[in-house]
Order: C-alpha cells, then structure tokens, then sequence
C-alpha cells in the first residue's frame, strides 16, 4: 500500500539520516559542514511534513519535536540540526497562525498588556485542521532552502566592505564562508592572510592551500606563534561552529587564544557565521567535559608515546572553545553585519520561545 | 707625529675651549686633526699608564657586554684610550675651575671623538669594533655610565636583507675557511631580514675531509646543533662549554706567539662556524665572553701546561656555578612557592623547570603537572618522560587547549632563554601566549631563569631579532594525506616556523633567579651589578 511504503520508506531516510550524523560526530564518516548538514535536515523536515500522517498542526509539530530530539541526540555538537528544527517549528506557528486569519505580531509576542488581560494560559493548541496547511508549510519550507542555499553568496558579498588592500588577515582552521569570504575579497583586492593551522588536526593547511590556489598569499603560522605574529595583524576573521544565545560563540579550540590575543593588541575579531548557525544555547558555567565540551580521538597527538608512560598520563584534546561576546567586535551574518550585543533580538526572531527546549 | 705630549695636551685644551665656547660641531679637518693628536698622545700615554692596572681593570668590566664579541686583542689597544679618558679628565678638573659641567661636556666630546675613532677602525676588514668605551665608571664626579652614547654594531644574522653585510660575511667566512649556508625556501616577507636554513643540507656537507681549520669536536658540535640533537639553551651552553675544554686541552701555541692572543684568534673561526650551524644563543653569547676574558688575562709569563690547566678550571667553574649551582638555588626559591595541592603548567621542555618540580616532588610536595606542547617541535614528550619517571602525575594537552585547562591551574613555571634588559622574557615560541591566557584566567605567572642568560640587548616584539627553523618541520601526513606536500611550487604559499617569543613584563608575576626573586623590570639592576661586581 502506497501510504506504508510512504511511512517505511520515510523512517529509512530518518534513519540513514541519523546513522550519518553519529558517524559524522566520530570523524570516521564523511565530514559533512554545518550548511550541508543544515540543508539535508530541512530537507528531511520537508519531507517529513509531506509524507507523516498528520491532521493538525499540533501533530505536525508534535512529530517534528519527536524527530528533532531524536535528531538532536544522535550528535549534540551538531546544532544546526536543533537550530533547523526549531525553524520549521517556527514556519508552522507562523503558517497557522496565517490560516487562521489573525496577524502574527500580536500572537507571537507576549505582552504586559496580553499577560494581564488574557489571564491564564495561552489558548492555543494548534488544534484546527486547516486544509492549505500542509502546501503553506512545505511552501515556506522551501522558502528556506532557497535561504539556505545562498547564505554563502550573501556573506562572501559582502567581504569588500570590510578587507581593504595591503591588509593582513588572520584567520584560524578550516572555516568554507571564510574561505569564500576571502576568495571574494580577493577578486579585487590585494591582501595577505595569515593562517594558523590548529593542531592536531591542522585543518588550517588545507584552507591555506586552498586559499594559495586563489591568488592570495598565505602564510601557515604554528598554534603557537599566535601571539607572536599577532602586533602585524590588521584584522581577524574566523568562522564558528554555533554562535551562542548571549552573543558568544563555540568555535575550535585555539579560537579563545586568538580572540584574547587579539583584544590585546586591539584588533578587531570578526566573525562570519550564517544565521542557522544561531542557537539558543547558552554556555553553561564552569565549563566540564559532560557539558558542551566533546573530545575527539587523541590517538592523532599521543602515536608516539610509548606505553609505559601512556598509562599514566591523562590526555585531553578538546574539540571546542568557547569565546564570550566581550572579545568579539561583529558577526557578518547572510543578513547583513551585527553587533554580539544584539544577537539575543535576532534570535527572538527565529525562533519562538517555547521551542527552545525541544 | 708630535712627540711632546704636554704641548700636544695643551693644544688639546685649547681646541677644547674653543669648541665649547663656539658651541658648533667640529669640521671633518678639525676632527681628523683631533684624531692625530690622540693618536700621538695615546702612545705616550700607554707607556705612563702601564702602572694602571686596577683603573684598567675597572675600564674593561664597564664596557658593555653586547652581543658582539670583542676581540680579546683589541682590548689592550681599547683599554689606553679608555684609560685616557681616566687619566685625562682629573688632569683638566683639577687645572681647570672644578665644576662637573665643564669636566662632563669634555668627556662626551672626548667619547664621541673616540667612539668614530671606534667605528673607523671597526670598519677596517677583521677587526671587529669593541663598543664605545666607557669613560665615565672610574671618575668620581661623574654621572653613571648608562647615559654615555654607545655604538652597537648590529649583529650580522638580523640583516640578511643588506647585501653589503652579506657580502663582507662571505669574505669573512672565506678568509677563515668556513663555508657559507645558503638560505632554503620562501621566506616570509615580515621576516625577510632573518636567515631560513634547512635541517638537511647541514653545513658539514661542505666542509672538505678532514677539515684542518675547525677542530672535530667542534664539527661535531655544530651538526648536533643544526640537527637539533642538542637543544635548549643550557644544554647548548654547557656543551659549547665542554667542546672549548677539549679544544684548549688540545691547543699547542705556534712559536713566537702568545698563547692568550693566539687561542683568542683560533677561536673565532670555530665561533662563526658554530653561527653559520645554528645561530648563536643569549647564554652562548655570555659563555664566550667569559672565556674569551679568561683567556685574554692570562699573564704572558704564564707557561703553557699552567694556563691550559687554568682554563680548564674556570671552565668547570663557570658551569658549576653559573648553570648547577644557580639551578639548585633557583629550586630552592621556587620550592617555597610549590604548596600541596597546586596544579602547575609547564610548557615544553625547561631544563630548570623540570629541575625544580623534580626536586619538589623529592621533598614530598603534592602537586601534579599539565604540560603543554606545541607543534612543530612537540619538545613537551621529552618534558612528560621526565616528570613520570619521578612519579609525578601529569596531564598532557596541545597549546590550543589552553582555555580548556587553564581553570583549574594554580601556577605557571615557565623557562626563559633569554632575560632581556627592557624587563621581557625571551623564551619559546609559545610562551608569550601561555603567558597571555593565564593572565586573563588571574593565574600567576612565574619565570625561572638563570643569571648567565641576562642580556643587554632590548626588544619589543618578536620580528627584529628571531630564528627561523626549517619550514619543511610545519608540514605533516594525517590519513595518509600530506596538505603541504607541495608548498615549494606554489608561489603564493609560505611558512613560517619560529623558534623565540618575546613575553612582555606585564605578563610576567615573577622571575625566580639565583641572586633571588625578582620582578622582570630589575633585569638592568642585576646586570649592572653583575657587571660591578666583576
């Protein structure tokens, strides 16, 4: 029957989905970025909106908060998942509250007024069957992709406003919206960029080869001659793996260093990061490693030490960094350049309150 | 030349006069002619001042100590005009109205005349210049000897971008028979006025079999330090140290020569080889100043077998006192601060630091150890094998993970290879940042260096004078995939891999010594008392 070969055939895409995201987590699969990973979730939210059985948005959501934590577990660091599925969450408030007919500030937004005159509990419960819904929704889920698909584009654009020539550029790791961000730059400018190469995976080799095959020039700097180098650098830019609901961020390790060297000598520290990398996390404090911290595999920095005293060393090799918003002068985002101070508004605007915890 | 020296001095006088009295500068043909006369006086002076033995000696321990090395030889040359100055300026003050002003302006125009003199000579191929002498140290009115003009000569592995420097260091190296290194690969723009060598294309591929200049174990030597089998600013000296023992043991003075100027003359070609292998460090630096000193005072009746003999102890002296002694003093100090419980960072591998914790943990201290490490030269292993085998539990990260563990460290213990005279700390590369993160997480910094390793030298940041290692050390196979295999051909693409950092005082809590604990601004008191004391 063609409505369970619908559900098998949907529940194997959800499956595969989450087989790759755990493997993506070990660095043993295919290392995906955050914009492939954002695109191939509401990718599957589409579908799943089209294919699940729903008759109410509440289902729908219901549905969606299910896969979404399910989602969500099968790789923690990964928040652009979370931050997908909270998005589409948001579309359907939106679409039925369209449906319905009333306007969507005054059902979004919480009020003194509302609060005091609505006295109790909000009656929505996303129970009425509206039969445009599904085509609304899938339509503004397309609607993202499209958004989805040019974040790139939009941030790279906007690289001549801020690089002007004979400029040195320090950047950190293997970040693809500033490599493109570069490259752009660099069509029409001439400017030099200092690479640091961020042991022990040294992805920073990669994005200077790359960015030498562009026509700029590069120089690869050890973690450890940040601080060094860093009195002749005009600008850092670097790219994030979630920008935090405070204005902070969690990048790769090193990110902190150069952040607090950079505050020394008065640079300004720009961050490219597009916006489903916005997350509602907050950082939590004191930092430990069953938190937001992860480890990756150590074997890459210990294969030469011999057993003996393997056994009685500890070793971390953490995989994050967090920097706080005081070190950061502005985020380039697809829509336009923010201060860290007025993330929080932004993220009042993708999300609604209540899907925070999913 | 004149031969009066009186009527010579009083003509000195009258230029004098009217110079001061005028107010202007001395015209090219006043200044050639002033030079004459200090020539011919200096003659005559040499002869009455021979009994100034105690003044000279004083002169020669106020000159400067720079990186430089001067010519033991020159100083017999250098002392009679420094003594001049001795013995001239009470012989005006007295005659003259005794006001300090007069007898000061004398004496700078006296030293600035003889610092071109200095220069003039410096310029001549050979011979190095011996750094503006110090005229004012012995004179009892006079205002201490930091605010008289120096000529420094720059150091010739800081202006790779001169070709003239370049070119009058082959001449140099041709006439002493070493062969020149050639620099390898692209060199960073910023640091274009530094030497890239690569670790293999050693020197001693182009030395000629056997090589009847430069002694084997000095050969030796200089691969082990190109290679990077000795490394780390003690063993270095220590070794240098060793290696200079074997070769005086091994000297035999020419007939007609004398041994304290001829083994200074064997020496320097040994010393440029040794430069061309590796570029000499702070303490190295300081180690030969000493021995060439020693050298340089051993009497000429001495005997052979007794002067040798004698080098050898001070030798043995020098690295006991300086390097062994000074290291159990410094953990003694640094003990005091260790308390049970602590948390310490280290970073690399610090010979001294790894002295210390080893002996606080042989007094039964409690504490346990993260050592940090960094690419390329990963020496922290070598730090982490030597803690364990003590029994003393560590924790081991890459400097990227600073902010992870930096919240749970109580301390920081941190090596130096060279204390500069502004008050910065001259270390790995790497330790300017430890330094920075720990100050923004409030965690106390301190430095343990010896006071062999004191330099006059100032610097600010980490450009002007640094090392450049082998680029090739950046690249590296992960998964099978080498990313920089090929960075030679593309043009756009450079490595930078450097060996020092300088720390700025401000980040620096304490700097733990063997003449005590100090804060990292008192660097130009210890020198100077040093340089007073000796």
């Amino acid at each position: 029957m063609p409505g369970a070969d619908k559900n098998t055939d949907l529940s194997e895409r959800i499956e595969a989905f989450l087989a790759d995201l755990k493997r993506g987590g070990t660095g043993a699969g295919p290392l995906r970025g955050s914009a492939e990973t954002a695109r191939e979730t509401t990718a599957l939210l589409r579908r799943i909106t089209a294919q699940a059985r729903w008759s109410s948005a509440g289902d729908l959501m219901e549905i969606i908060r299910k896969e979404g934590r399910r989602m969500t577990a099968a790789q923690p660091s990964e928040t652009t998942v979370g931050n997908m599925v909270r998005r589409v969450l948001k579309i359907i408030r939106e679409e039925y509250a369209r449906s319905r007919g009333s306007s969507e500030e005054t059902d979004q937004q919480e009020s003194l007024h509302k609060l005091l005159t609505s006295g109790g509990l909000s009656e929505e419960n996303f129970r009425q069957h509206f039969p445009t819904l599904k085509a609304n929704v899938i339509e503004a889920i397309n609607e993202l992709l499209t958004e989805l698909e040019g974040t790139t584009y939009n941030i790279a654009m906007q690289a001549l406003e801020h690089i002007h020539s004979n400029e040195v550029i320090m950047t950190i790791g293997r970040s693809r919206t500033v490599e493109d961000f570069l490259k752009d730059a660099a069509r029409k400018r001439k400017f030099h960029v200092i690479v640091a190469e961020c042991a022990p995976f040294c992805q920073g080799h990669k994005m200077a080869t790359s960015l030498s095959q562009a026509e700029i020039e590069t120089t690869v700097i050890p973690d450890a001659a940040i601080f060094a180098v860093m009195s002749r650098v005009n600008k850092v830019i670097i790219g994030t793996q979630t920008v935090l609901a405070n204005g902070g961020l969690r990048a790769v390790n090193g990110t902190h260093t150069l952040a607090l060297a950079a505050k020394h000598h008065s640079t300004p520290l720009i961050v490219c990061a597009p916006m489903f990398k916005l997350s509602p996390q907050v950082p939590y404090f004191p930092f430990s490693p069953s938190h937001s911290y992860e480890q990756r595999s150590v074997t890459h920095s210990l294969w030469w030490v011999r057993r003996e005293i393997l056994s009685k060393v500890n070793v971390y090799c953490p995989v994050f960094d967090y920097v706080p918003p005081e070190l950061i002068t502005l985020f380039i985002s697809n829509i336009g350049g923010n201060a860290p101070s007025y993330i929080y508004r932004l993220m009042s605007e993708l999300y609604h309150p209540e899907d925070h915890e999913l | 030349m004149a031969d009066s020296g009186v009527t010579d001095g009083a003509e000195k006088k009258e230029d004098i006069t009217r110079v001061k009295n005028e107010g202007k500068e001395l015209s090219k043909e006043e200044k050639q002619r002033l030079r004459k006369e200090k020539k011919s006086q200096k003659k005559n002076k040499e002869k009455k001042d021979e009994q100034d033995a105690l003044a000279s000696e004083r002169e020669k321990n106020c000159a400067p100590s720079t990186l430089s090395q001067p010519a033991a030889h020159k100083e017999p040359a250098a002392s009679p005009p420094v003594q001049a100055a001795v013995s001239e300026p009470p012989a005006p003050a007295a005659g003259a109205p005794p006001a300090d002003k007069p007898a000061k302006s004398k004496a700078e125009l006296k030293a600035e005349r003889r610092a071109r003199q200095e220069a003039e000579r410096a310029s001549k191929p050979g011979k190095k210049g011996d750094p503006g002498p110090q005229s004012t140290a012995g004179k009892p009115k006079a205002p201490p000897s930091e605010l008289q003009p120096v000529v420094k000569r720059l150091p010739e592995h800081v202006q790779v971008d001169n070709p003239e420097v370049l070119k009058k260091l082959a001449k140099k190296l041709e006439r002493q028979q070493i062969p020149l290194r050639s620099d390898y690969g692209y060199k960073v723009s910023l640091f274009s006025h530094l030497h890239q060598y690569s670790r293999k294309a050693p020197l001693t591929q182009q030395l000629s079999i056997p090589s009847t200049v430069i002694h084997p174990v000095i050969v030796r030597l200089g691969l082990q330090y190109s290679q990077g089998i000795v490394a780390g600013s003690n063993a270095r000296s220590v070794a240098l140290l060793h290696a200079f023992k074997q070769v005086i043991r091994d000297y035999v003075t020419p007939p007609n020569e004398e041994l304290s100027r001829d083994m200074v003359n064997k020496l320097k070609p040994y010393i440029s080889f040794l430069n061309q292998c590796r570029p000499l460090s702070a303490s190295m630096g300081n180690a030969i100043k000493y021995i060439k000193k020693e050298i340089s005072n051993i009497p000429s009746q001495c005997k052979e077998e007794e002067a040798k003999t004698k080098l050898q102890d001070c030798i043995d002296r020098y690295i006991r006192e300086k390097i062994v002694l000074a290291a159990s003093a410094i953990s003694k100090y640094a003990i005091e601060k260790i308390s049970d419980g602590d948390v310490i960072l280290v970073y690399g591998c610090s010979s001294l630091v790894n002295h210390i914790l080893c002996e606080a943990s042989e007094k039964h201290r409690k504490f346990r150890v993260i050592v940090v490490d960094s690419r390329p030269r990963l020496e922290g292993r070598e730090a982490l094998r030597r803690l364990v085998k003590h029994g003393i539990s560590c924790t081991y990260v890459l400097i990227s993970a600073l902010s992870y563990v930096l919240p749970e460290v109580s301390k920081v213990f941190l090596g130096a290879h060279a204390l500069l005279a502004n008050g910065y700390v001259m270390s790995r590369v790497g330790t300017s940042q430890i330094a920075l993160v720990a100050k923004a997480f409030n965690v106390p910094v301190l430095v343990c260096c010896e006071t062999y390793k004191f330099c006059e030298r100032v610097q600010t940041d980490s450009f002007v004078s640094n090392e450049l290692d082998d680029p090739d050390d950046l690249m590296v196979t992960r998964k099978g995939k080498t990313q920089l295999e090929g960075w030679q051909q593309v043009s756009q693409l450079g490595l930078l891999n450097l060996v020092y950092d300088v720390t700025p005082p401000d980040f620096v809590d304490l700097v733990i010594t063997d003449l005590g604990m100090i804060p990292c601004t008192s660097v130009p008191v210890v020198l100077r008392v040093k340089n007073v004391d000796q």
